[in-house]
């Protein structure tokens, strides 16, 4: 394996360029700035990310087409690949600039470190045909996690939330790892394309399945699918915003990607089918359960939740399923525009959680009441995310849904995911439920206090631009599907 | 030019917040302006243009998709644009006295105008679902904010029932759509395609029923009488009035051209519930003690005749449906307005045998004159639009289902019992006997005015339902030659047209 | 160029009064009532002028007036008069000025009442005008709302039931009318009334109703039937023939008296008119194959209605009765004129066929006239009695009102037919044409008519007769603005007694030309 190590050097530059700046942050911040308050620190050192992560997406930018294929599969660069880490890169710099709002922890420079890690594991992760290279990046992004979602040292949740995030994480990064030795011990390979002819010639063999099921459990993990969720609700109440808002966007866009990846590249031919009246054993019959299992769990728990976090959390899960969906239909721009959608719906949520937290400590959903009254800006952004998670048109969360639904019903013949997409239907009904429930207080109930409720400025415009593109990708939505292709 | 209907509508409703949210005349002249504009539109756009089907503008919208922006028109679709434009100025005439959050009011309210606009304008089904959705949105808000007792029960139920039924209609256009190849969703090459029968046999009552829900079929109603009561007099003028139109104009355009053979399956079905409708909801009608629930679910009884008339197949008894959503439309604004701002707005009560003590057939003259109109123009009597509509459709049941027009027969009988007891308890009991004069009764009321504003709004409708009424043929002309344009090929060769 | 459109501009001026009345009537009594009178005389000079260029030996249809107007319907605007139609609207002119003249009394928003008043005219007008369904629905209906409206907000205190009953009973009626008449134009793609009974007469009908209306499942004979029936009801209940009556003695008595003057004047007869325009030409063999229940319900009328007068103690409802009678014995004649060869083998008997329903034209005229006159009478009494009408409560006023008494007294007659007087030569009519063609069913009504002539008689007595009540010891005579509005009504009365022609020879070609259509 000859790897020319100039070239890989110029590959790697936007990925070195983000560890760079991580680590960069963090010096500054404890050589520099440490006797400053913690609004200033973090808003420094979000300037810094800011500038360090715009100067790799603008790289990222400029290498456009670049097509490679290194070390066997261990880098694989695309367009594709360039867009999504701009994306990723793009959802970071809002996380960073979400810390500018919260109070947490007086270590901002450790934080954003993190930040910078995690993120820099996530575009190795799409980066990458290499079961081993996706290993070690899912675990760098999942360690860099668990940290984060412990940084509320004021809380008592925080710990207990990272606790459980490590320990759940900890067992599917177990089983996950535990699939992929399955694979290669069926396989003889751990570069996906050539994992995958071998594969379809031990087409029925039953350990293929076994490996599939681990590695579904650890991915279902990952992307919080039914029945692997339990520690979503307690790191989404937990976990400092930020974190939260991370956890949801970048780190589940890139673990879609690579399942996706995973299965319809490395396993085609181990699809089976879960098409109605003709289950067929393989990963579609256990993607379509894990969905199913996923959009209803997750509905029907998020209408008892009274907490605005938990109720994201179960929206979450729900969301696993319809992009489960996606995944089942085969098409990676639907896939891919949805849980970009959604993860823009969802830091922006999370961006609103953060402001309004910060300023009232309440994290309920009453906690929003007369929230119009308080700051039209939160008020009206908040109801274009959540709208858009409900699935409303002209936002881009109606037509995500739509493409992957689309997408499953034109999967098997004869409409065989038909209850697939009926049943992911019925269960976005039962979703405006709750949605509107939160839009009730926002708009309808009239607020305690009429203190204003003013966000930073910098926040304010990025929520306002988030909710700008949720807008325009819905309604303008081949632009983004042509960048996602 | 029709498009601009949609522009202005959206385009006021953002335009709104740049008002000071004090500037409570400011919100109500813009409002006025847009709707009036909007209404100019239409009837310029529609002059002269007969039934015949002309292409507004046709843009690539979703390649991916095959989805394209396509508004465009034909005579049943200008009908209702122009049936949406009076019943938004009447009801922003109607809702002058709003004071709370005025600018957000109207802005809710020009936004649900405008994807009223765009769903009867719209000749993409995906293009038409988006603005079908856009449409339920503010409901719920002028209904949870501005609405009267049980508001956010009413406006909760309503938006899921709204939207079960999109997710009803979107299942049928995703299966639709995949099941013709994935081309696109063109409404015109939808219908073209020739579905399956057994595909159709379950796709077109999933679509009907999806859409039929919002046009008030039964038992899917109940949303219908709660959602009027509770909401604020411009909404349920606009909610009665064009949001059921909706629906009704979604049976016709997606679920009856698309799936023919599903429909010539199911029509005596659904025709059975249309007259279930009528009958059922005049009878509860008669016996309600809210009078804006008499009035919701009167609406229910006249929905049932546009489905009844859409069951019929018929050149003749579609028209009808077309003629009657107009006219329904016309005339239920009219008795929102009347019980929803006249009465209730000042009396605080819409308790029938409470009103009765407040003698308003002589504070209100205007009110009761206007209510008599309007509930003469419900029960079809000849000379008003609901006469006609409702005669065609009867005409083209009887070649259908006879027995079915009999009881729908029955029904028109009963709904002259309802409008006439509310009639009489509310505006006609209260009068102390043998008094000759008695302008002021022994309760000291004063007689109370009715606002310039409103009577503007009134009289617009009444005019429009005495001018259809009398010459129908300014509407059939637009209505009739409609259904020779090829979208309803697929009806035509089922037999019915 | 076009004719002078005669018949809408007839029935456009109440209109036009009744809106010059809401916008510039005002609370002013004298006023409103000054402004009706006046148009309602327009109208009547309109129509003395249509009567003096009707071409009285024609049967043809005149003055008319054609044009499309729902062409997918079926439905056209057209308007002209025969000789059935020009009675109708004379009496119609003559009736609504003179209900005017006799005032509501002292009523408030006399604006409005007045409006109404000329409303319900318009709608009579335009009813025995029309000659399409489509529109003749439209008066029929729309004549309904203006007396709705007078009988509930100026009715007397039972008002709201008899309004609703009145209402929602002929409402029914007319939705049942209107379903059947649906169904004939399915089955001949026209409303056309003249149109329609050409059809029927050539079987065209029944032969649309064969081949058009197949997947009815039923047989064109249940099926016309079926579509009679739906007619009959709507005209039934408007006449009313018993027993669709029930609606009426409540209505005739809760209404201001000046209103029920016209509502048994003129209202009732739309319904009489409906049978000899609608259901006669266009269901003759249905008609026949029925017509001796018709005759017997018909006979049930005259002499159940007048057992009914008997128990009256009230004066408005015991003429209500009596107006059912009189009408009963309309339809009588009518359903006489109508019996088929079979029972009258020997001879055609057309002669007898148009002396009968000559008579039933003739009684309809005479008993709108009087009819009228006598409740405007009451009218008079109420209004001087403080609202009393119980038939025992008056007595002796023949001494104190003697013009009054004297007046009222020959109306009476007139109504139970006294020769010379216009009830007689009506009543003599029908039973000319009657007895020979229905023996049984003339000679059972005569009984009837016996008794009305006795209910009538104890009315002149109790009331005029016997020792005077003191309480109305100032029973004021009638006044010389009443005399002048119930002098030419009464004189009416004589005339037509001595010169029926006058109003036969209108009407008598087109009698003749309806029975020679109907093909016996």
């Amino acid at each position: 394996m000859n790897v020319d190590h100039a070239r890989l050097l110029g590959l790697l530059a936007p990925e070195c360029l983000v560890v760079f700046t991580a680590l960069a942050a963090l010096f500054a911040d404890l050589r520099f700035w440490k006797h400053r308050t913690p609004g200033q620190r973090s808003h420094r050192t979000a300037i810094v990310l800011t500038l360090g992560f715009g100067a790799a997406a603008t790289l990222l930018g400029l290498m456009g087409n670049t097509t490679a294929n290194l070390a066997g599969g261990t880098l694989v660069l695309s367009p594709l690949s360039q867009h999504l880490k701009i994306v990723l890169l793009l959802f970071a710099i809002v996380t960073a600039w979400l810390c500018t709002e919260t109070r947490f922890t007086r270590h901002v420079g450790e934080f954003m470190a993190l930040l910078g890690l995690a993120t820099a594991g996530m575009m190795f992760l799409v980066g990458t045909e290499n079961l081993l290279m996706v290993f070690v990046a899912l675990e760098l992004v999942s360690l860099s996690l668990y940290a984060m979602t412990a940084f509320d040292k004021r809380s008592p949740r925080s710990a207990e939330a990272a606790l459980r995030y490590f320990l759940f994480g900890g067992t599917a990064a177990a089983f996950t790892l535990f699939g992929f030795s399955l694979f290669y011990g069926v396989g003889g390979s751990i570069h996906l394309p050539t994992l995958a002819v071998s594969i379809a010639r031990h087409a029925g063999d039953p350990l293929v399945l076994v490996a599939i099921v681990f590695v579904l459990a650890g991915f279902g993990f990952k992307i919080a699918a039914v029945p692997f969720h339990a520690w979503a609700p307690d790191a989404y109440e937990g976990a400092p915003a930020p974190t939260a808002a991370f956890i949801a966007s970048g780190s589940k866009i890139a673990g879609f990607l690579v399942l996706g990846k995973l299965l319809q590249v490395g396993l085609p031919a181990a699809a089976g089918s879960g098409a109605w009246k003709a289950f067929a054993p393989g990963w579609m019959a256990v993607v379509a359960l894990l969905a199913a299992a996923s959009m209803v769990f997750g509905n029907l728990a998020a209408l008892a939740q009274t907490n605005l976090r938990r109720l994201l959390a179960y929206s979450a899960i729900a969301h696993a399923g319809y992009a489960l969906l996606a995944l089942v239909g085969g098409s990676q721009p639907a896939l891919l525009y949805f849980v970009v959608t959604y993860a823009l719906a969802v830091v922006g949520m999370f961006g609103v959680v953060a402001v309004v937290e910060n300023r009232t400590g309440n994290g309920s959903i009453a906690g929003l009441a007369g929230l119009r009254e308080r700051s039209p800006l939160l008020a009206g952004v908040t109801t274009v995310f959540l709208l858009s998670l409900a699935g409303i048109p002209p936002l881009a969360g109606f037509l995500g849904k739509f493409l992957a639904f689309v997408a499953a019903a034109k999967q098997g013949t004869a409409l065989g995911y038909g209850w697939l997409v009926a049943l992911a239907l019925g269960m976005s009904c039962v979703s405006l439920y709750y949605y509107l429930q939160v839009l009730k207080q926002v708009w309808v109930v009239p607020a305690e206090t009429r203190d204003p409720l003013r966000g930073g400025t910098v926040v304010g415009g990025l929520l306002a631009a988030l909710a700008v593109a949720v807008v325009v990708a819905g309604c303008m939505p081949e632009p983004l599907l042509d960048f996602l292709r | 030019m029709l498009a601009w209907t949609i522009y202005l509508s959206f385009a006021a409703a953002a335009a709104m917040f740049l008002i000071k949210p004090d500037n409570r005349q400011g919100a109500r002249m813009l409002a006025l302006g847009a709707a009036l504009a909007g209404l100019a539109v239409g009837l310029i756009g529609s002059a002269g243009r007969g039934g015949g089907f002309a292409v507004a503008t046709r843009l690539p919208w979703i390649p991916t998709l095959g989805a394209q922006f396509l508004l465009a028109s034909d005579g049943i679709s200008r009908v209702l644009v122009l049936l949406t434009g009076l019943a938004a100025v009447a009801g922003i005439l109607f809702s002058w006295n709003v004071e709370h959050r005025t600018r957000e009011f109207f802005a809710l309210y020009l936004a649900l105008i405008g994807g009223v606009y765009g769903v009867f304008l719209s000749f993409d089904l995906l293009l038409l679902f988006v603005f079908y959705e856009i449409a339920i949105v503010p409901k719920y808000f002028l209904i949870a904010i501005w609405g009267s007792a049980r508001r956010e029960y009413a406006a909760m139920k309503l938006a899921l029932y709204s939207f079960a039924g999109s997710a009803m209609v979107l299942a049928g256009l995703i299966a639709a759509h995949v099941e013709s190849g994935s081309h696109g969703f063109d409404l015109a090459e939808l219908a073209r395609y020739p579905f399956p029968a057994s595909f159709q046999h379950w796709a077109f009552p999933l679509v009907f029923v999806g859409f039929a829900i919002l046009a008030g079929l039964w038992p899917f109603h109940t949303w219908a009488p709660t959602g009027h009561a509770a909401a604020p007099t411009a909404a349920s003028m606009l909610l009665a009035g064009v949001v059921m139109k909706l629906g009704a104009y979604g049976c016709l355009r997606v679920a009856m051209t698309l799936f023919p053979e599903g429909l010539a399956a199911w029509r005596h079905f659904f025709g059975a519930l249309a007259v279930a409708g009528i009958v059922h909801g005049a009878l509860v009608a008669l016996s309600q003690r809210d009078f804006k629930f008499v009035v919701g679910y009167s609406s229910v009884s006249h929905m049932g005749f546009v489905l009844l008339g859409l069951m019929t197949v018929s050149t003749i008894g579609l028209g009808g449906a077309v003629l009657q959503m107009f006219s329904h439309g016309i005339i239920a604004g009219l008795l929102f307005g009347v019980v929803g701002r006249m009465v209730y707005d000042r009396e605080h009560t819409r308790d029938l045998d409470e009103l009765r003590t407040r003698r308003l057939g002589r504070r209100m003259p205007f009110a009761a004159v206007t209510f008599v109109v309007a509930a003469l123009a419900s029960m079809g009597i000849p000379g008003f639009s609901g006469f006609v509509a409702e005669f065609k459709v009867l005409v083209g049941a009887w070649q259908t289902f006879p027995k079915l027009a009999l009881l729908a027969g029955v029904g028109i009988v009963l709904g002259a019992a309802y409008t006439l007891r509310a009639v009489q308890k509310v505006f006609f009991d209260g009068d102390p006997e043998g008094s000759p004069d008695g302008t002021a009764g022994a309760d000291g009321t004063t007689p109370s005015v009715v606002s310039l504003p409103e009577k503007i709004g009134a009289s617009l409708l009444v005019a429009a339902t005495v001018a259809v009424g009398l010459c129908p043929k300014l509407l059939l002309d637009w209505i009739t030659p409609s259904f020779a344009s090829p979208l309803f090929d697929g009806l035509r060769k089922g037999g019915g047209l | 160029m076009t004719p002078f459109p005669l018949i809408t501009f007839l029935t456009l001026t109440p209109v036009v009064g009744a809106l010059v009345l809401a916008l510039a009537g005002g609370r002013d009594a004298r006023r409103s009532r000054n402004i009706a009178l006046g148009f309602s005389l327009l109208a009547f000079l309109e129509t003395a002028w249509m009567v003096a260029g009707f071409d009285g030996k024609s049967a043809a249809l005149q003055f008319a007036e054609h044009h499309p107007w729902i062409p997918s319907l079926g439905a056209e605007y057209f308007v002209a008069v025969d000789g059935l139609s020009i009675l109708m609207v004379l009496l119609s002119a003559l009736l609504v000025p003179f209900a005017i003249g006799v005032g509501p009394g002292n009523v408030d928003r006399p604006h409005a009442f007045h409006a109404l008043v000329l409303l319900l005219q318009a709608g009579l007008f335009g009813a025995f005008t029309a000659l399409n369904f489509f529109h003749w629905f439209l008066y029929w209906e729309l004549s309904l709302v203006p007396a709705y409206f007078l009988v509930k907000l100026w009715g007397g205190p039972g008002r709201r039931a008899a309004a609703t009953q009145f209402f929602v009973y002929t409402f029914a009626g007319s939705v049942a009318m209107l379903l059947a008449m649906q169904a004939v134009f399915l089955a001949t793609g026209t409303f056309d009334l003249p149109d329609l009974a050409r059809l029927a007469r050539s079987g065209e009908l029944a032969r649309g109703l064969g081949t058009k209306l197949h997947w009815t499942g039923l047989a064109p004979e249940a099926l016309g039937m079926l579509l009679f029936a739906g007619v009959f009801l709507g005209l039934a209940v408007k006449v009313p023939l018993m027993p669709f009556h029930t609606w009426l003695p409540g209505t005739y008595a809760e209404a201001p008296t000046n209103v029920t003057m016209l509502l048994t004047g003129a209202l009732s007869k739309m319904g009489i008119y409906g049978f000899l325009r609608i259901l006669a030409p266009i269901f003759p063999s249905q008609l026949r194959d029925s017509l001796d229940l018709l005759t017997a319900l018909a006979v049930l009328t005259v002499v159940a209605s007048a057992f009914a007068a008997f128990a009256q103690k009230d004066l408005k409802r015991l003429l209500a009765y009596s107006s059912i009678n009189h009408l009963g014995l309309c339809l009588l004649g009518l359903f006489a004129a109508l019996q088929p060869k079979a029972a009258a083998a020997a001879h055609g008997w057309s002669i007898e066929r148009v002396a009968a329903l000559d008579g039933v034209l003739l009684q309809v005229f005479n008993h709108g006239l009087t009819a009228a006159a006598l409740f405007g009478f009451v009218a008079l009494i109420e209004r001087r009695s403080g609202g009393l009408r119980g038939i025992g409560d008056f007595g002796g006023l023949r001494g104190v009102a003697p013009v009054f008494a004297g007046l009222m007294g020959i109306s009476i007659f007139a109504s139970l037919g006294l020769p010379g007087l216009n009830g007689f030569v009506g009543e003599f009519l029908v039973f000319k044409g009657a007895f020979p063609l229905a023996p049984v069913a003339a000679s059972v009504s005569a009984l009837g008519l016996l008794l009305t002539a006795i209910f009538l008689l104890t009315l002149v007595q109790r009331v005029f007769a016997g020792t005077l009540n003191g309480a109305w010891k100032d029973f004021p005579d009638l006044g010389r603005a009443e005399l002048a509005v119930f002098a030419p009504a009464v004189a009416l009365m004589f005339v037509l007694g001595v010169a029926p022609q006058l109003a036969l020879n209108l009407v008598n070609p087109t009698v003749v030309a309806l029975v020679n259509r109907l093909g016996f």
